[in-house]
Order: structure tokens, then sequence, then C-alpha cells
């Protein structure tokens, strides 16, 4: 007995060090600097309480030792192999789909504790029911979060009294819990249980179908809190320590970064979930002030080698057209001139904030030539040229300026005080939201049009042609 | 056995925890970030082992098998992609890494 004690001692300092290397690893992971070690320390941690939970699994029949042992790999095997090929594009809808497995994962456990019947112990019951709701949601919400972001589902379903629909769904699950935690000692509770678990992934599916895309990273965001939460309680259940502190540091710090993502796509989480705005009513902008004009790549490459100083406004449409490379390319040609150049970056630049950042640093540009909107937008003022590369929305100064527009109030890179502006289009069609861009038509801007991935091969062709 | 009152209190603090050592994070490090949070939310992991080992019918077994492989799946995958993400962050000068 006394070695017995001292194993399961043993098995609970090394959960108390994974969760502190948890902590310790998410401290390094807000600064650019120690970012990549503290996802090690983590790692570190995720090992440790893996390796002991399964050395100590010694009371475990073998054939559930061995069922085990398949599971983790299946699980680890598949999600490795999809980690390492996903491209850093498809990076948000990734993220999505592991959320959802964890969500999946605390909801079996809730399932095996609720199904099992072992625990009377009403507190254990209840919050082992309230954990498994949260999590059965959270895994069919991300489910469908991924399946729109990757285009498998291309429609937002929206209909009349949908929120009163959800509600149900919300009370039904409700009901079924609150009886499945009384009824438990009665032996009545299976499908009571079935029914509790059913209008879960029934109420993710239907809080998520009418979100539009471009709110989808908030709920993705909202949905990696949730999973926290519903770990947390797990970890209550099944008296591990490890699960308790790493999953509420993760609801916690899932929620503030939720609530700071919407703030930076100038929308509040209510408005994300209750509003059903995602795809803007379109048109309700005035209409474009001048007319656009033309610019050919020869001359703009002089104009920008020529320069002092040039802010470059990379949009999401640089990402579609795979240019980063080529952006960089042109970027190392002007530094090597003596070019002051400097990335802007907006929010919502990428389909995640924080996205277009990660797909700069793919092609090698370094994160101190990278500022966010706050940082920049005084300078644009001092900046020969700004340089928009398929981005539209986010320098469209009647944000600033039309309160008729759609998109007045957000918050915008300020590219217009540029003394010379390039805009790379593909056409002269109207950008994501379908709002048209004062810019465009004001008297520094010149259009230069095509391809990303060409328009910016013959700005570097230009460049050097600048000698 | 964690005591009602003691879980509280862990709650708490780990959620105070959460909440500053977040709270001054670069808006670059917003993806990233999240996806290390959905990382560490991977030690669901243990627990669905747990539930796994204890199972005793055919029916637990098999929820509790979609369970480990669920959560395998986050643990792993959240490191993954963390990782693969977070290692192309350099600074001026600096080489890339392989």
């Amino acid at each position: 007995m006394p070695a017995a004690a001292t194993l399961e001692t043993l098995m609970q300092l090394s959960y108390l060090a994974a969760a502190a290397l948890f902590i310790f690893g998410l401290k390094r992971m807000s600064s650019p600097v120690t970012a990549a070690s503290g996802v090690r320390w983590a790692g570190v941690g995720m090992l440790l309480a893996t390796a002991v939970t399964l050395a100590f699994m010694r009371d475990a029949s073998p054939m559930n030792f061995a069922l085990v042992i398949v599971a983790i790999g299946i699980g680890g095997i598949v999600a490795w192999i999809s980690g390492k090929r996903v491209a850093m594009t498809d990076m948000p809808q990734m993220i999505a789909l592991y959320n959802g497995m964890g969500g999946g994962g605390a909801a079996a456990i809730a399932a095996v504790e609720l199904y099992g019947g072992h625990t009377q112990n009403i507190v254990h019951l209840a919050i082992a029911t309230i954990g498994g709701f949260i999590g059965a949601v959270s895994f069919s919400g991300s489910l469908i979060a991924f399946a729109k972001l990757q285009g498998l589902i291309t429609r937002s379903i929206r209909f009349g009294g949908q929120k009163f629909l959800n509600l149900a769904i919300l009370l039904i699950a409700a009901g079924a819990g609150a009886m499945a935690v009384t009824g438990a000692g009665l032996g009545s509770g299976l499908p009571v249980v079935s029914l509790l678990f059913a209008f879960a992934l029934l109420l993710g599916v239907a809080m998520t179908v009418p979100i539009g895309g471009a709110d989808m990273p908030v709920v993705i965001s909202l949905y990696n809190a949730l999973t926290g939460l519903a770990v947390a309680f797990e970890g209550f259940v099944l008296d591990n320590a490890a699960m308790i502190i790493a999953g509420t540091v993760v609801g916690s710090a899932g929620t503030l970064l939720t609530q700071l993502m919407a703030k930076a796509m100038n929308r509040s989480l209510g408005n994300v979930l209750f509003s059903n705005f995602g795809e803007t009513s379109a048109a309700a902008g005035g209409a474009a002030a001048g007319a656009q004009k033309a610019i050919e790549a020869s001359d703009a490459g002089v104009m920008m080698a020529y320069s002092q100083k040039i802010i470059i406004v990379p949009g999401y449409g640089l990402a579609v057209a795979q240019a980063q490379h080529k952006v960089w390319e042109l970027t190392q040609l002007l530094l090597d001139r003596g070019v002051k150049v400097r990335f802007a970056i907006h929010p919502v630049a990428g389909r995640m904030p924080g996205h277009m950042n990660v797909l700069l640093a793919e092609a090698g540009v370094p994160y101190d030539l990278i500022s966010d909107l706050d940082e920049i937008n005084a300078e644009f003022e001092t900046a020969d040229v700004a340089l928009i590369i398929g981005a539209n929305d986010v320098v469209n100064p009647d944000a600033r300026s039309n309160k008729s527009s759609p998109i007045y109030g957000m918050p915008i890179l300020n590219a217009d005080k540029a003394r010379n502006v390039i805009v790379i289009k593909r056409g002269q069609g109207q950008g994501f939201s379908g709002i048209d861009n004062a810019l465009f038509g004001l008297d520094q801007t010149r259009m230069l049009y095509g391809d990303a991935q060409s328009a910016v091969s013959q700005l570097i062709q230009g460049v050097k042609a600048a000698g | 056995m964690i005591d009602g009152v003691i879980a509280l209190y862990i709650f708490m603090l780990a959620g105070f925890t959460g909440y500053e050592v977040i709270s001054r994070v670069p808006v670059i490090l917003h993806t990233p970030l999240m996806s290390g949070s959905n990382f560490v939310h991977g030690i669901v992991l243990v627990g669905a082992m747990v539930a796994l080992a204890g199972a005793d019918s055919t029916l637990l077994r098999v929820i509790g098998f979609i369970g480990v492989v669920l959560a395998a799946g986050n643990a792993v995958g959240g490191y993954v992609v963390t990782e693969r993400m977070l290692k192309m962050f350099v600074l001026t000068g600096k080489k890339k890494g392989p």
C-alpha cells in the first residue's frame, strides 16, 4: 500500500509539472521571440502527462490497454500527417478541426461516465454532464466551421425564427441533462443521456450554420475556449488536476483571445453569434469618386526604386495568388537599394487575426518589418508609396468618412495618406464585400491590373530595370 | 481526491492565470496562440485514456476508443501545426529554420 501511495504521488507530481509547463509554454508563446520554444515546452508537458498516465494504467485489462495504444496510434498518426501537410493558407480550418476533436474527446469522457453509471455522486454527474454538453457543442460546431472554411459548405443557412429554434434545442438538451443527472440512480438514464448528446450535437450545428465565413475566426476561437472549459469540467470528474488547470487556463485565455479578435474585426461577440451579418448587405456604399487610372509595371517599378519609404499592405488576395515569396523578393531588392520597406497588416488581412503574419513568415519576411494597424497608421503620411496587394476593404477611406458605407466605423489602414498609392488588383470589379472603394479613384492612386503573382514579378523586373 | 472547494480555488486561480498570461499578446501572434492554446487542451487525452482504461462494456469501449482517437488528434495535430507556424517567425538577419 505505501508503494502504491508513492506511485500515486509521483503521478500527481508529474501532472503538476505538466500543468506548470503548459502555463510557462503559453507565456512564452505570447512573444514572437520566445514563441517557438514555448510550444516545445508545452509539448514536453504533454508527453510527460501522457507517458505517466500510460505507465500507471496497471489496473486496466490487457484488452483496454491495447485499445488505448491503438487509439492513440490512429489519432496521433492521422493528425501528424494532416498537420504536416496542411498549407499555411488552410491553417484556420485545421485549428477548428483539431479543436473539435478535443471537444469530442471531452464529450466522450462524459458519455463513459454517464452511460457507465459507476458514479452516484450528484455533483460529479452534474459537472460531467455540463462538460459533456459543452464538449459536444464545440465538437459539432467546430466541424461545421471547418467545413465552411474548407469550402465544403458554401451557403449560410438562415431563416426566420432560427434563434427560437436554437433556444428550443438548448432547452431540450438542458432538460435531458437535468434528467440524466437526477435519474442516474434510477437506472433509467440511458435514453435520456443519448437525447442529451444528440441535442447538444444538433445545437453546435444549428448555432454555426448561419454564421458567415468572415466571422468564422471569432467562432473558432470561442469554441476553442469552450473546449478548454469542457476539459476542465471532465478533469474535475476524473480527479485530474492537470486537466482542470490546463482546461481552465485555455478557457479564460481563449475567451480573452475571442474578445481581442472580435475587437480587431470591429465586431462584438453578440453580433457575431446572433445578428446574421457576416456577409454584408452590398451596394449601400456611395459611388467611387474619380475614375480609376492604370499604371504600367515598369513605371511603377521605377517609382518604387527611387522611393525612400514604401509601405506594403498585403491582403488575402496575395495569399490566394501565392505571391508571398515574390513579394519578399521584391522587398529584398528594395531593401538592398536602401529603400525603407514596411509591411502594414490589418487585423483581418488573412482569414483570421494574425494569419497574414504567418503567411509572410512562411515566405521568410522577418517579423520586425511587419507592423500592425496602430503602429503604422501614422507613418503613411511620410511614405512615398503605399503598395496595396490583394487588399480592398481594409484600405477603403469610406470607413472613416462615409456614414452610409456598410463598413463605416471599421478601423482601416490609412493608405490614402501616402504620397502615391499603387493598387495591384485583378480587375476593375468590387472587393470581397462588394463595396466600392473610394481609394481607387483618388488622384494619387494608380491601378496595376493583374494577378498578384505576375504583377509583383513585373514590378521586380521594373525595379531591376531602374538600375 | 480533489476536494470541491479546493477545485473551485484551482478554477479561480487558473482562470486568472490564463487571462494574465496572454493579456499583452500582439495581434501578429493571435493565430499561433489560438493554435497553441488549442494544443494545450489536448491534455483531454489523459482523461480519455483513463476513461477507456476503466471501460467495462462494449458500448463504453467504443465510446472511449473514439474519445482517445479524437483527443490524440487534438494533442498531436495541435502541436504539429503550432510548431510549424511558430518556427517560421524570424528576425531580420537571422537564418530561417529548416
